[in-house]
């Protein structure tokens, strides 16, 4: 192995260090640009949801493992589920993505009002999806399946409650944004909030999909 | 992509807005530059990464111990020193505090440290959130030595299987401590990892392609990117096992019918990428020691670089050899058996390429490169070991006996941390401004790999014969006395050998201090970015962000060739280096918020196990404490800059997520951050 960067001629070395000025040059004077065009904020929302996918795919993993596992006596979940119930609540919540993206966009085109209209929405639809989980869960419970009657129930309880978590850190988010807009610290320049608030809500909604595709509909 | 325009800075105030001097009238920001409270609130990577360092010092301090006291009981056969109860303790504690609490953090002493200066940035891309990952992997290195004082530690193994982590098997709360222990220092590496992740894709220098990142940069990316992806399957697996231990759920009770297999596979699913976090920034160390000390490029960097992605990715694929014996089937077992041995060809690729960089170069032993060259020795003997664990009928026999202790001893202590110390001594003047002492080092070095291979290279030989691990004794006659008696001596050997190593740092100091000499920014005639700066490193970094055109920038700033190909001087390193002089950079604030935040995790966690009220209080400080951070504007206007120029800047973010380094605010074209 040759020293592999001592190749080149002076010259044009020295034409590449004047590139490259001019480079941070035009980064100065833009502000803040980052090696890949995104924001910190958003890329480490997005490392975030990433490392969310293995938590709540440990989870599922073993809601699969002992959803016919009661052993230990009791109903197993899907024994109880009541599909209709929860096809309203699953709805309602895929509805709060929708009034979510408004309130990106509205965000975006800096209207003050609007944003908080949505923001406010979509946190009151993400509470009636939590109600609907506590109805839902006090039913269970009434029915003989308590979170320690059997491993599936176990399992079932520990995986929505998660799920259930996340949904309330997200209305706690929105509302405090919502909070913050009234008090006119969103302003068009700093959308970006509203859009990473955002990404994290979506997440949450594509879980559910998922949870409620394999937890409630497969047999 | 963006939804707001580049020039306005992303998350930041408009003008007029004041700035939030006393977020819920607690606190008044930090402005101190020296002092206890200087370290308590700051949100340097640098000062970071040296507490990392120190706190895990601190903890090898207590894993050690706990080694030597094991060590002492089987010296001899029927040793009486220890009951089994406190042995059980005493060797799950070794493990969990050596594992989370020292390989760990010193990792990320030296990520932290190196990451920013090694691409050219001035700070990390979550300064705040740093300082967060520091306090909770705190906070969780309390929690879990705690136990020693609350009533006994954790007894079931550092991997704690099921069914004896439950509390039926383990009726005290030593399991309680060590797993909310761990999930504390989960939350401390989630941080980190999202931190430096974004770090490194997102703050290199004009002209720092991702091929054109020193090796150990690279190292620690991959590092960070297992971590970010394993720790929230052991954080699932703790949940699981903390709703089984405290409020009665039923995952990993057998007599309810559940599966003990399901914390093996969630655990090692974490547990072998984890082999790899440990060992990847060690790599990472050598490979730029070895170059500096041979004066030659890595070589085949693109190679050294890709071995290690597919390090990380293949690392997925073999949990289960650490399960051949649980019953999980021949074909699972031949399926991981295969690929467990076709990992070792990266890591193969590693070591060659080391010594291909060694050969025909200008070596020069010094105790860094000696400790480099350790590793490689080490490191290959542990790796040959591990193959020989590949085949699975030959693991049958080895499994549980002291032939793995020696196994993964040979490479975290002959891999890793021999690595890590050969990392402080290479660093040590641009941490600290002064060099240790070479020939302290030496003996130092030399010390602890005769009293490590004195150590470990027995139990081979006792592991073969038969000598099962985790158990508190041995009768006589069994043929182990004297092997056991060897590695005790070898244990002792390695202790002298870090009392040495603290007495070399406390000579060193008040040496250099005494004899009032500056060290040179570029000690070792370095390759890399973060020998351009002055010594030790200036609270900025750099005085001027350098522009990239090579890998080895540094070096190439230095040397060229001439005609016949050989390497000429083209500039003197005085001319190359900058003198830390820049006066005007404008830096992220101090904030005690982070500090506050993860105080209240042990408060939970210990909450948890004792009184739920506890929890409130620790609850309570947690979301106080959030919302402060949240209201505090990650940037201090009011406070004088590095070296005082005072402006009139906006207000900077006030959300969670604007803790980025500060950069253009509103008022851009006053940042004089990038350029002066």
């Amino acid at each position: 192995m040759t020293e592999t960067g001592l190749t080149g001629a002076e010259a044009e070395a020295a034409a590449l260090e004047h590139a490259s000025g001019a480079r941070i040059a035009a980064t100065e004077a833009d502000g803040h640009i980052t090696s890949t065009g995104l924001t910190n904020e958003k890329l480490g929302m997005w490392v975030f949801l990433g490392s969310e996918c293995l938590l709540f795919g440990g989870l599922i993993s073993t809601y699969l493992l002992y959803k016919h596992n009661n052993q230990a006596g009791g109903p197993l979940p899907h024994e109880l589920y009541d599909i209709p119930f929860t096809s309203i609540s699953s709805f309602v919540l895929l509805m709060s993505s929708l009034t979510m993206v408004l309130a990106v966009s509205a965000a975006a085109r800096g209207e003050g009002s609007k944003l908080r209209t949505w923001l406010l929405t979509t946190a009151l639809l993400g509470s009636v999806f939590i109600s609907g989980q506590v109805y839902e869960f006090q039913s269970f419970v009434k029915e003989g399946m308590g979170f320690t009657t059997n491993s599936a129930s176990s399992a079932f309880f520990t995986l929505t409650g998660f799920h259930g978590v996340h949904v309330s850190i997200g209305i706690i988010m929105l509302i405090s944004l919502a909070l913050l807009s009234w008090r006119g610290r969103v302003p068009k320049e700093r959308a970006e909030v509203v859009e990473i608030v955002g990404l994290y809500w979506h997440f949450v909604d594509v879980v559910w999909i998922i949870i409620f595709t394999v937890v409630y509909l497969i047999k | 992509m963006a939804l707001t325009t580049p020039d306005s800075g992303p998350l930041a105030l408009p003008p007029g807005e004041r700035t939030v001097e006393n977020p819920l009238g607690i606190f008044t920001r930090p402005r101190t530059k020296t002092g206890w409270r200087s370290w308590v609130s700051t949100v340097d990577h640098k000062k970071i990464g040296i507490m990392y360092g120190a706190a895990a010092l601190f903890f090898f301090l207590i894993g050690g111990i706990e080694a030597l006291i094991i060590r002492l009981q089987l010296a001899a056969p029927d040793g009486k020193l220890v009951s089994a109860d406190l042995y059980n303790q005493l060797f799950t504690m070794h493990g969990t505090t050596m594992i989370f609490l020292v390989v760990m953090p010193l990792g990320s002493a030296f990520m932290n440290y190196l990451i920013p200066l090694q691409i050219g940035a001035r700070d990390v891309a979550f300064p705040r959130l740093n300082a967060f990952g520091l306090w909770a992997f705190l906070a969780g290195g309390i929690v879990l030595n705690s136990a020693w004082l609350l009533g006994g530690g954790a007894d079931g193994g550092w991997f704690n299987y099921a069914p004896n982590n439950g509390v039926t098997y383990s009726p005290t709360h030593g399991i309680d401590f060590w797993n909310m222990g761990l999930l504390l220092t989960g939350i401390a590496s989630l941080t980190g990892a999202i931190n430096l992740i974004v770090t490194c894709l997102n703050m290199r220098a004009p002209g720092m392609t991702l091929m054109k990142m020193p090796v150990f940069t690279w190292m620690s990316l991959v590092t960070q990117f297992l971590l970010l992806f394993a720790i929230p399957v052991l954080t699932a697996a703790q949940f699981l096992l903390m709703f089984d231990r405290l409020f009665h759920a039923n995952f990993f009770r057998v007599e309810s019918g559940a599966d003990p297999l399901l914390w093996e596979n969630l655990f090692w699913i974490f547990g072998h990428p984890e082999v790899y976090i440990m060992i990847l920034p060690a790599f990472g160390i050598v490979s730029e020691i070895i170059p500096v000390f041979s004066r030659k490029p890595i070589f085949g960097y693109q190679f050294m670089v890709f071995s290690g992605i597919a390090i990380g990715f293949m690392g997925w694929g073999v949990w289960a050899h650490h399960m051949f014996v649980s019953g999980i089937g021949p074909i699972s077992v031949a399926a991981f058996s295969v690929s467990t041995m076709f990992i070792a060809v990266p890591t193969g690729v590693k070591i060659l390429n080391w010594l291909a960089t060694m050969w025909g170069g200008k070596l020069r032993l010094t105790t860094a490169m000696l400790f480099a060259i350790g590793l490689v020795g080490m490191f290959t003997i542990g790796g040959l070991s591990g193959v020989t664990h590949a085949v699975a009928p030959s693991d049958t026999q080895q499994t549980d006996t002291y032939y793995i202790v020696a196994h993964f001893h040979y490479v975290l202590f002959g891999g890793a941390f021999l690595a890590l110390l050969g990392g402080m001594y290479f660093w040590w003047p641009k941490a600290f401004g002064y060099m240790l002492n070479e020939k302290i080092g030496k003996v130092h070095f030399w010390l602890i790999l005769i009293g490590f291979n004195l150590t470990f290279g027995p139990m081979h030989i006792l592991g073969l014969q038969g000598m099962p691990r985790r158990t508190y004794t041995y009768r006589d006659g069994y043929g182990f006395n004297f092997w056991n008696m060897v590695s005790t001596i070898g244990a002792f050997t390695i202790a002298t050998a870090m009392v040495i190593f603290a007495f070399n740092i406390l000579y060193s100091w008040r040496k250099a201090k005494a004899a009032k000499l500056a060290v040179p920014a570029d000690p070792w005639d370095g390759r890399s970015l973060e020998w351009m700066v002055a010594s030790p490193t200036p609270v900025h970094n750099f005085d001027e962000i350098p522009v990239v055109r090579t890998l080895d920038d540094f070096w190439h700033r230095k040397y060229g060739e001439n005609e016949a190909g050989k390497l000429v001087r083209i500039a003197a390193t005085e001319d190359v280096v900058q003198d830390g002089s820049n006066t005007d950079v404008h830096l992220p604030s101090p904030s005690y918020w982070p500090l506050v935040l993860a105080s209240g995790l042990p408060l939970i966690a210990w909450g948890l196990i004792f009184n739920l009220w506890i929890c409130v209080i620790g609850g309570a400080l947690v979301i106080a404490a959030m919302y402060g951070w949240v209201m505090e504007p990650s940037v201090d206007d009011e406070a004088p800059h590095d070296h005082g120029d005072d402006h009139d800047g906006g207000d900077h973010g006030d959300d969670e997520a604007a803790s980025e380094v500060d950069e253009a605010g509103p008022t851009g074209e006053e940042e004089e951050a990038l350029v002066d």
